[in-house]
C-alpha cells in the first residue's frame, strides 16, 4: 500500500514530522517499507530560465544558453537538442553535485567558451532514462524555485505493508484513522453529503440469485450519470496516482481508482450506451466467457460472480471490469457500480483465473459493507467536478450485509493477556478514536465494532487493539517462571540418543549434510521408494518431486557432486526423517552415511586403500555402541537392501525381524544409475527400530570386580570351509567355557597357499580370565580342547598345523 | 692399611677413565670376580685373629662399596651418554604429514537447532516434535486457517495426493501444527518448543523449498504478553550473545495469535557492512503472538481458563544472522567446502553453561 506524506495529511490533522508518523506507524502494526523521498535528488537545484539560446561558435551540437535563476544569469553550455530560448529548466550552479553521475560541478571551459552550471535531465537525477534532453517545467514556475514542487516530487512516498486481517487500511482514510487514535493528530472530517439525483435511472438493478447464493452479492448501489465528458485528468489527480506507480488514463478511469486508494472503497463505471437492458448480477454458467479490461479471454466457471447486462456477462464482480463496456473518449452517460462482494468468492474467482487486481485484494480482505452509498456519493462529485454531467437517483438492490456485533471486554484482561495496565478512560479513549463505540457495563466494557472492522471477532482481538495503539514497547517484559527450581532436560530419551548419533559420527570424521526431503522418482526407485502416495502435486521441479525412502541417494548425489569438483573422498552423514507412507507413523527418522573414494588421502607413511564395507559396518557399530544399543547381542547378517553390493554388505538385526542398520558396499549398478562412479561404502540406521529406553529408576551402574589373576591367551588357527563366518568361530568358541573365556576374538583370515580350493584359515585369539585361582596348564590345555572340539564341531573346520 | 688405600685409588682411577659399559663391567670382574681383587682380600680375613679381622673387615666393607657405587654411578653416566649418542643418530623430518586423518563436523542447522534448545530449555522448554507430512486440518484449519483464508494462499503448500481432492495432504508449511498435536495429546501447563522440516513451493535467493523452523508454545492459566516479550528477549540475547540487544516488538498478524507481534532486533547498515547490534535500523527475526482462543477451542482446550503464547523462528536465518552465511540455498547443497568452512566441532556441543 503506498501513498503520499501530503496525501495522508488530506485526511489527518497533524504537526507530526514524517519520521514521527513512519515511526508510529511501524509501532502500531502497520509496517513501513519504506521511504521514498524522490525530491532528495533534486534538493539544491532551482528553476532557471533559458533566457537566450544561441549556437556555440565552435560546435555543431552544443549550444549557449544565457540561464536566469531569478537573482543571477550564468551562461550555461547545453548539449540537448531542446534547449531554446524561453525554456524553463532545472539549473545547477557550480559546485553541485549532480546524483545522476556522481560528479561535482565545476567551471569548464567548452571548446573555448566557459560553461558555470548546468540545465539537467531525468537521468541526471535519478527520474528516469531520459538522457535525450533536458527537464522541460511548467511556464508559471517561479524561477528560482526549488523544483521539486513544480515535478510534483516534493511529497515523499510512504509504502507499508498491510497484513490480510487489515482491509480497512488499503486505503488511506483507514491509515489516517489508526493513527489519529494514537493521538499523533486528528482524522479530518469526511464530506459524504448527498447529491441529489434529478431523474431515475433507466438501468435498474436485479440481484439473480439462487437460494443460498445470495451473500455473494448481497447489496449492490448504482448510479446512472448523463451527459459526462471524459478527458484528462487534473494535475493533482495525475500527480498522486503516478507517485503511487498508478499510470494515470482518464478522468473517469483515474476517479475510480483514487477511491479505491484513498477510501479503499473499488467502484466501476460501465458505459450505459453498452449496456442492453438492466444489470443483472449473478453467478457465472460454466464456460461463459469475458473479454476483460486487461486485454484477456476469460473462460469462467461456473459459481463466479459476475455484473451481467440482459445479454452477457460485462464484468466480474470485485476482481475486474469488461473491455466491452468500458468507457471510452465517446462515453457520454455512464452507469457507476458500487457493491460489495463475498472475500471469499472474489478471492476463489481471483486464484482461479490468476487475476490479481486492487479489487479483488480489497474484496477478499473485506471492504466496508456500510460505505456503499457514501462512496457512491463522494464518487459522483468527482466524477461532476471533473467531467461534468447529471446525476440519476441512486438504485439500490439488495440491503446492507449485517455487520453489527458488540463483544464485552473485562478491562482486566488488557492487563492478564495483554501484559499492561492501561486505565479504563485510556481504553474507552483508544477504542473510540478507532471507530468502536465503548460503553461502560457490569463486565467491563460493551464494545460495538464498526463497519469496516469484520477482522475483529473477539475479546482478544479488542485486546490487541488497545496495546496495539497504546504501544508494545510499554508492555513490562517479565521473565518467564520456571517454578522456582532447576529446568529438566529438554530432550527426550530418543531425541537425546539422535543429538548424541550426530555428534559420534562428526566425532569420526564425517561432515554433516542437510539434504531435501524430497528427490527424483527414479532415485527414489532405486532405493525402494517412488511410489504414488508420496508424490508431490506440485513438486517445485521434477527431481524433486518424491518424499524420500532413504537418506542415501540424497548423499551419494552429494558426494557424486563432490567429487566432481574434484573432491574424490568424501565422508558425509545426515540425520533426519525417511518416508515409507504418508501416515505419521510411516516416517521414521534415520542416520546414514557416505564414504567415497579412498581411505584416506596418499599418505608417506600409511597407503590408502578404497572404502569398503568395513568401513560403513564400523561407522555403524560406534553409533550403535555410543548409544547403548547392546551390540553383541545383535546378529550381523550378509541381508541388506538390494541398493547395496550383495556379497559386500550386511544387516544389523535384533531379533529375526527387527533391522536396526543395514551397511555396506553401494551397488555398482545403483552409482551408475544415479551418474556417481567412485567406490562408496554408506549405511543407514533406523532410529524408531532400535530397542525402546527403558525409563530406569537406578543410574548406579553394576558392581565392578576387577580379577584377582593374570589372564591367559592362547591363539587357535582353524582351517574352515570358505562358506563358515567368523561369527561362527567366535561364537562356537565362546561356549567352550562361558565361566573362564573372557574374550575371543579374530585377528586373521588367510586363503590360498596350500589350503586348497574352498577353504580358509580363520585365526582366532582367546582370552581366558581365571576367577578363583590360577588356572593350571592341565586346566588351560582341557579348555583348549574344548575350544577345537567345539569349533569342529560347528563349523567343521580342523585345527590347522 | 697402605694395600688397601693402593687399591681404593688404582680401583677408582679405573672405574672413572672407564669408557663404556663393557670395561665398567670388566673392572667390577676384577675386583668381586670369583678371582677379583676384593674378593681375594675377603677371602683372606678368614686366616685372620677375630681383632685384626673386625678391623680389616671394616675397612675392607667399606672399600667394597665404595667401588661398587662408583662402578654403579659411572655405568648409569655411560648408559645416559650412549642413549644420547643413539638418539641423536635418530632424527626425523617431524616437519613430514601425519597420516591421514578426516576432519568431521556438524552442519549450522544443527548446530542452531542445538543453540536455541539450550537456551529455552533453561526456560523449561521441552522439545516436541510432528510428521512432516500432515493434513489440511493440523496445517491450517485448526490453527485458524479456513479454506479460503488469504494467509493460506500465502504459504506456497506442497501438495501430496493423499486420497482425494478434499482429502489432500501437505507437506506442513511450518511447524505449527505440531502445536495442535501436543494440545490434543496433552493436558496443560504446556511449555514445548519444535524444531524441525517445514515446505514452501517457493525456490529463488532467498526462499528454499524446504527450510526449518522452531516453533514456541506455552499453555497455562496466566502467561501473558509479558512474559512473551520476556521469554523471547532473553532468547535473543543469549543467542545473539549480546546483553544490551535492542529487541523491539510491533504489532502484527497470524491467524493464531491474537495478539500478534513481529520481533526485531537491532542493527546497523553503516559503511555498508551489516552489524546486529546498536544501530539505526532493525532486523525483522521472528513472528509471536498470544495463542488465539479460537485455536485453543479447537483443541479441546477452555479458553477462559487458559491461555498462552506461540512464537516461531527461522533456523537457517538465524544462522545466517550469527554465523554470517550469505545464502540460503548454499545450506543444502552438501558442499564440502561450505560445510567445513561453517560447519561446527563435535564437541562444540551448546550449552549455557558452556557457551553458546
Amino acid at each position: 500500500m503506498k501513498f503520499t506524506f501530503g496525501w495522508l495529511k488530506e485526511h489527518l490533522d497533524t504537526k507530526a514530522t514524517l519520521d514521527e508518523v513512519v515511526e508510529k506507524l511501524t509501532m502500531i502494526g502497520l509496517e513501513v517499507d519504506q521511504v521514498h523521498d524522490r525530491a532528495k535528488d533534486l534538493d539544491g537545484f532551482v528553476a532557471a530560465r533559458v533566457v537566450e539560446a544561441k549556437k556555440h561558435p565552435d560546435a555543431d551540437k552544443l549550444t549557449v544558453c544565457r540561464v536566469d535563476n531569478g537573482t543571477e544569469t550564468f551562461e550555461v553550455v547545453c548539449g540537448a537538442p531542446n534547449a531554446r530560448t524561453g525554456l524553463i529548466g532545472v539549473f545547477a550552479g557550480s559546485g553541485s553535485y549532480i546524483p545522476g553521475t556522481g560528479i561535482t560541478l565545476k567551471p569548464t571551459e567548452i571548446r573555448g567558451v566557459v560553461s558555470n552550471g548546468m540545465l539537467l535531465s531525468e537521468k541526471e537525477v535519478n527520474l528516469g532514462d531520459d538522457h535525450d534532453g533536458i527537464i522541460e517545467l511548467p511556464d508559471d514556475t517561479p524561477l528560482g524555485s526549488p523544483v521539486a514542487a513544480a515535478l510534483g516530487l516534493a511529497d515523499p512516498v510512504i509504502e507499508i505493508e498491510i497484513t490480510p486481517n487489515r482491509g480497512d487500511c488499503l486505503g488511506v482514510r483507514g491509515i489516517a484513522r489508526d493513527l489519529a487514535a494514537t493521538g499523533v493528530g486528528t482524522l479530518k472530517p469526511l464530506d459524504r453529503d448527498p447529491v441529489p439525483g434529478t431523474f431515475e435511472s433507466p438501468i435498474k438493478v436485479h440481484l439473480d440469485f439462487d437460494k443460498g447464493t445470495e451473500d455473494a452479492c448481497p447489496y449492490f448501489v448504482g448510479r446512472f450519470i448523463r451527459g459526462v465528458k471524459d478527458g484528462e485528468s487534473p494535475k493533482w489527480l495525475k500527480d498522486k496516482l503516478t507517485a503511487i506507480g498508478l499510470r494515470p488514463i482518464s478522468a473517469l478511469v483515474d476517479i475510480t481508482n483514487l477511491m479505491t486508494m484513498d477510501l479503499g472503497r473499488p467502484l466501476h463505471v460501465f458505459d450505459a450506451a453498452k449496456v442492453e437492458g438492466d444489470i443483472h448480477v449473478r453467478l457465472s454458467k460454466k464456460g461463459e466467457k469475458l473479454l476483460a479490461l486487461d486485454g484477456k479471454e476469460y473462460a469462467l466457471d461456473g459459481g463466479m460472480t459476475v455484473i451481467a447486462d440482459d445479454e452477457k456477462a460485462e464484468a466480474l464482480g470485485g476482481v475486474i471490469g469488461g473491455e466491452e463496456s468500458g468507457c471510452t473518449e465517446g462515453t457520454v452517460d455512464i452507469f457507476v457500480e458500487s457493491a460489495f462482494f463475498d472475500p471469499v468468492r472474489t478471492a476463489m474467482t481471483g486464484r482461479k483465473l490468476n487475476i490479481l487486481s486492487d479489487a479483488r485484494y480489497r474484496f477478499e480482505r473485506g471492504v466496508d459493507p456500510a460505505f456503499l452509498v457514501d462512496g457512491m456519493e463522494i464518487a459522483t462529485r468527482l466524477v461532476m467536478d471533473l467531467c461534468g454531467g447529471e446525476p440519476s437517483e441512486l438504485v439500490i438492490a439488495g440491503s446492507e450485509p449485517k455487520w453489527r456485533q458488540s463483544i464485552t471486554l473485562r478491562s482486566e484482561r488488557i492487563e492478564n493477556l495483554g501484559g499492561v495496565k492501561v486505565a479504563k478512560k485510556k481504553i474507552a479513549d483508544i477504542l473510540s478514536g478507532l471507530g468502536f463505540e465503548a460503553k461502560g457495563s457490569k463486565n467491563g466494557l460493551n464494545v460495538s465494532v464498526p463497519s469496516w472492522r469484520s477482522d475483529i471477532v473477539g475479546e482478544a482481538c479488542l485486546v490487541e487493539e488497545v496495546i496495539r495503539i497504546f504501544g508494545y514497547d510499554n508492555i513490562p517484559a517479565i521473565p518467564m517462571d520456571n517454578n522456582g527450581g532447576l529446568p529438566h532436560p529438554a530432550l527426550s530419551p530418543d531425541q537425546r540418543r539422535r543429538a548424541m548419533a550426530r555428534r559420534l559420527l562428526a566425532g569420526r570424521g564425517l561432515v554433516e549434510a542437510v539434504t531435501y526431503s524430497f528427490l527424483g522418482g527414479a532415485a527414489a526407485a532405486l532405493f525402494g521408494g517412488g511410489g504414488e502416495s508420496l508424490k508431490l502435486i506440485n513438486p517445485i521441479s521434477a527431481d524433486l518431486d518424491v518424499m524420500r525412502p532413504s537418506l542415501l541417494p540424497n548423499l551419494i548425489a552429494a558426494a557424486a557432486r563432490n567429487a566432481a569438483r574434484g573432491t574424490a573422498d568424501v565422508r558425509l552423514f545426515e540425520i533426519g526423517p525417511i518416508f515409507s507412507g504418508v501416515k505419521p507413523d510411516e516416517q521414521a527418522i534415520a542416520a546414514a552415511g557416505i564414504r567415497s573414494g579412498s581411505s584416506g588421502a596418499r599418505n608417506w607413511a600409511e597407503k590408502p586403500r578404497p572404502v569398503d564395507v568395513f568401513d560403513a559396518k564400523g561407522d555403524v557399530l560406534v553409533v550403535l555402541g555410543g548409544l547403548g544399543v547392546a551390540v553383541e547381542k545383535a546378529e550381523i547378517a550378509p541381508e541388506a537392501p538390494d541398493w547395496y553390493h550383495p556379497g559386500h554388505s550386511g544387516v544389523v538385526r535384533l531379533g529375526p525381524k527387527t533391522v536396526l542398520a543395514h551397511f555396506g558396499e553401494i551397488h555398482p549398478r545403483v552409482l551408475r544409475d544415479m551418474d556417481a562412479d567412485s567406490p562408496m561404502a554408506g549405511f543407514e540406521i533406523i532410529f524408531d527400530n532400535l530397542p525402546k529406553l527403558k525409563e530406569k529408576k537406578s543410574r548406579a551402574r553394576p558392581h565392578l570386580e576387577l580379577p584377582q589373576f593374570h589372564a591367559v591367551e592362547r591363539d587357535f588357527a582353524f582351517v574352515v570351509d570358505s562358506g563358515v563366518t567368523a561369527a561362527q568361530v567366535i561364537n562356537a568358541a565362546e561356549k567352550a567355557d562361558k565361566k573362564l573365556i573372557a574374550q575371543v576374538s579374530l585377528f586373521d583370515v588367510f586363503e590360498g597357499g596350500n589350503l586348497g580350493e574352498g577353504k580358509k584359515s580363520l585365526a582366532v585369539n582367546v582370552v581366558l580370565q581365571p576367577v578363583e585361582k590360577t588356572l593350571t596348564d592341565a586346566e588351560i590345555d582341557a579348555i583348549a580342547e574344548k575350544v577345537v572340539a567345539n569349533v569342529t564341531k560347528a563349523t567343521g573346520g580342523v585345527l590347522r598345523g | 692399611m697402605k694395600e688397601l688405600d693402593a687399591l681404593r685409588s688404582e680401583l677408582m682411577t679405573a672405574v672413572k677413565d672407564a669408557a663404556g659399559l663393557d670395561e665398567l663391567e670388566q673392572i667390577r670382574v676384577s675386583a668381586f670376580g670369583k678371582k677379583g681383587s676384593i674378593t681375594g682380600l675377603m677371602r683372606g680375613l678368614g686366616a685372620m685373629n677375630p681383632e685384626a679381622r673386625k678391623e680389616a673387615g671394616q675397612a675392607l666393607n667399606a672399600l667394597k662399596n665404595e667401588v661398587a657405587e662408583a662402578i654403579e654411578a659411572k655405568k648409569r653416566t655411560s648408559a645416559d651418554s650412549e642413549l644420547d649418542a643413539r638418539l641423536a643418530g635418530e632424527r626425523v623430518d617431524v616437519t613430514l604429514p601425519v597420516r591421514s586423518e578426516s576432519q568431521g563436523c556438524i552442519h549450522p542447522i544443527s548446530q542452531t537447532i542445538d543453540e536455541v534448545v539450550a537456551i529455552l530449555g533453561e526456560m523449561e522448554f521441552s522439545v516436541a516434535e510432528g510428521p512432516d507430512i500432515e493434513d489440511d486440518w493440523h496445517n491450517f484449519t485448526a490453527l485458524n486457517i479456513p479454506p479460503d483464508h488469504p494467509a493460506r494462499q500465502e504459504h506456497d503448500t506442497f501438495y501430496l495426493p493423499g486420497s482425494g481432492d478434499d482429502d489432500r495432504l501437505v507437506l506442513r508449511t511450518h511447524t505449527s501444527p505440531v502445536q495442535i498435536r501436543t494440545m490434543m495429546e496433552t493436558k496443560p501447563p504446556i511449555r514445548i518448543i519444535v524444531p524441525g522440516r517445514t515446505y514452501r513451493c517457493d525456490y529463488d535467493a532467498t526462499h528454499s523449498p524446504m527450510f526449518h523452523q522452531v516453533e514456541g508454545l506455552v499453555v497455562d492459566e496466566s502467561t501473558h504478553m509479558g512474559h512473551l516479550k520476556g521469554c523471547l528477549i532473553e532468547f535473543c540475547r543469549a543467542f545473539f550473545d549480546m546483553d544490551d540487544l535492542p529487541v523491539r516488538f510491533r504489532p502484527s498478524y497470524f491467524p493464531f495469535t491474537e495478539p500478534s507481534a513481529e520481533v526485531d532486533i537491532g542493527c546497523t547498515r553503516e559503511g555498508g557492512e551489516f552489524r546486529i547490534g546498536h544501530g539505526d535500523d532493525w532486523l525483522e527475526i521472528l513472528g509471536c503472538g498470544m495463542v488465539n482462543p479460537k485455536v485453543l477451542e479447537n483443541c479441546n482446550i477452555d479458553p477462559s481458563k487458559y491461555q498462552g503464547f506461540a512464537f516461531g523462528l527461522g533456523v537457517e536465518r538465524m544462522a545466517m544472522l550469527k554465523y554470517g552465511i550469505p545464502d540460503l540455498r548454499t545450506f543444502f547443497e552438501s558442499d564440502l567446502r561450505w560445510l567445513r568452512h561453517y560447519g561446527f566441532s563435535a564437541f562444540q556441543v551448546p550449552s549455557m553453561v558452556g557457551g553458546l
